[in-house]
């Protein structure tokens, strides 16, 4: 059997998700006999494969860049797991929500800022008016919830995926875990 | 005798076969017979007012689902408290809660001790397929000893029950109505300033982290609400 092939996302979120699958340590070399890992903030590709198996999305969906890259992933990926509270709810990055952006970009850029007071309109992308969950955008086939999921979650969940094997993801984790 | 408080009631809950007195709840006859039905406002010790909906149970013969905690047995009744229709209300009813106002579990004082987070786990809620309101709600950090974060509050009403009934001060109530409620202290004034006796029951009935204690930081606030029914037992001896 070819290995199956694994990509890992990282949208409006603290990277933690990530630090967690990492957690899995030695497990990771278990997993590398099973999957390649062929796109991911932790490996040097820069354009999204044409075929994925499994895409692990970390972060919710902020910017207009990020749902340009969520379509663009959906597209090209067979099972999209949101991977982590920030994804499935939105999580810290929502909290601006009852705010509004302009508030946030101001408190950032002018306020709190000691020279070149402006609000960035180039390179960085646009922020959409509320923080919104991958599944109001695309469809999403497994929600892994934690903040993050430990790696214990993601090694039997991702075990479980790979091989088949049934998988009840509440006896495993929960928001706020 | 016939209408004595002692009248047995027999009746069925999920196939099995149980007895009652009269005028006792469903949930407390399933609740004497390790059935268990999901709560969330009911607490034992407060009055029950069936506002969750989470309880919910089907009765055969009856189209229409009954609160547990509020609905009487009667002879011969066939209960059902796990179907998949149940299943399935119960789960959108805490979707509902979820998107109504802004549970951020992750950084929540009641992170691992919350009514609402357990449940949604134990009824297999893994998303939220409901958009979130993001509503914009204060907070009321005016008292010396709590903090109430409407953000989190679900409208349980436990606070409001547990300072009427137990405490009897009745600082806290709801004003407006549907999406608009919310607790409010005295006549909308700052709790700090209110009647408020500084008990600290409400804070500990309180199933979410819309009342906490100052003093607890992070997510290390565990609440103590199986006080109620000891606290009432004394004051009856009394």
């Amino acid at each position: 059997m070819s290995k199956l092939k694994l990509a890992t996302v990282w949208l409006d979120g603290c990277s933690g998700c990530h630090m967690s699958f990492l957690d899995m340590d030695e497990r990771l070399l278990e997993l590398a006999e099973l999957v390649d890992v062929v796109y991911s903030p932790i490996v040097d590709t820069k354009e999204f494969p044409d075929q994925v198996d499994i895409t692990l999305v970390e972060g919710a969906v902020a910017s207009v860049d990020d749902e340009k890259k969520i379509k663009k992933i959906r597209a090209h990926s067979k099972l999209l797991i949101a991977m982590g509270d920030c994804a499935i709810t939105g999580n810290v990055p929502s909290m601006r929500n009852p705010i509004g952006p302009e508030v946030i970009l101001d408190r950032a850029y002018i306020e709190n800022a000691t020279a070149q007071q402006q609000i960035p309109c180039v390179v960085v992308p646009k922020l959409l008016k509320v923080v919104r969950p991958v599944h109001e955008f695309v469809k999403v086939d497994v929600y892994l919830p934690g903040c993050p999921p430990s790696a214990d979650t993601f090694h039997t969940a991702l075990t479980a995926l790979i091989t088949g094997e049934p998988l009840d993801i509440p006896a495993l984790t929960r928001f706020g875990a | 005798m016939s209408e004595s408080a002692f009248e047995v009631k027999t009746l069925q809950i999920d196939g099995q076969e149980v007895s009652a007195r009269r005028g006792q709840t469903i949930l407390e006859v399933a609740q004497e017979n390790d059935i268990s039905i999901p709560t969330l406002c009911h607490l034992e010790g407060l009055s029950d007012i069936g506002a969750c909906r989470l309880c919910l149970v089907e009765i055969a013969g009856s189209n229409k689902l009954l609160p547990a905690c509020v609905a009487t047995v009667s002879e011969g009744m066939v209960v059902s408290t796990n179907t998949e229709r149940l299943q399935k209300h119960r789960k959108t009813i805490l979707e509902l809660l979820m998107a109504e106002r802004n549970h951020i579990c992750s950084v929540c004082v009641a992170n691992g001790h919350c009514g609402l987070q357990s449940l949604v786990q134990e009824q297999g809620v893994t998303h939220v397929r409901l958009p979130y309101r993001n509503p914009q709600l204060g907070m009321d950090a005016s008292h010396e000893r709590f903090t109430l974060d409407r953000n989190r509050c679900i409208l349980c009403t436990r606070c409001v029950r547990v300072c009427a009934e137990i405490e009897g001060a009745h600082i806290w109530d709801v004003m407006g109505r549907g999406i608009n409620s919310n607790i409010i202290s005295d006549l909308n004034q700052e709790w700090g300033s209110s009647a408020c006796t500084r008990c600290g029951k409400c804070v500990q009935v309180c199933p979410t982290g819309a009342l906490y204690d100052k003093g607890k930081i992070g997510s290390d606030h565990p609440k103590y609400p199986e006080s109620l029914p000891y606290l009432n037992l004394m004051r009856e001896a009394q």
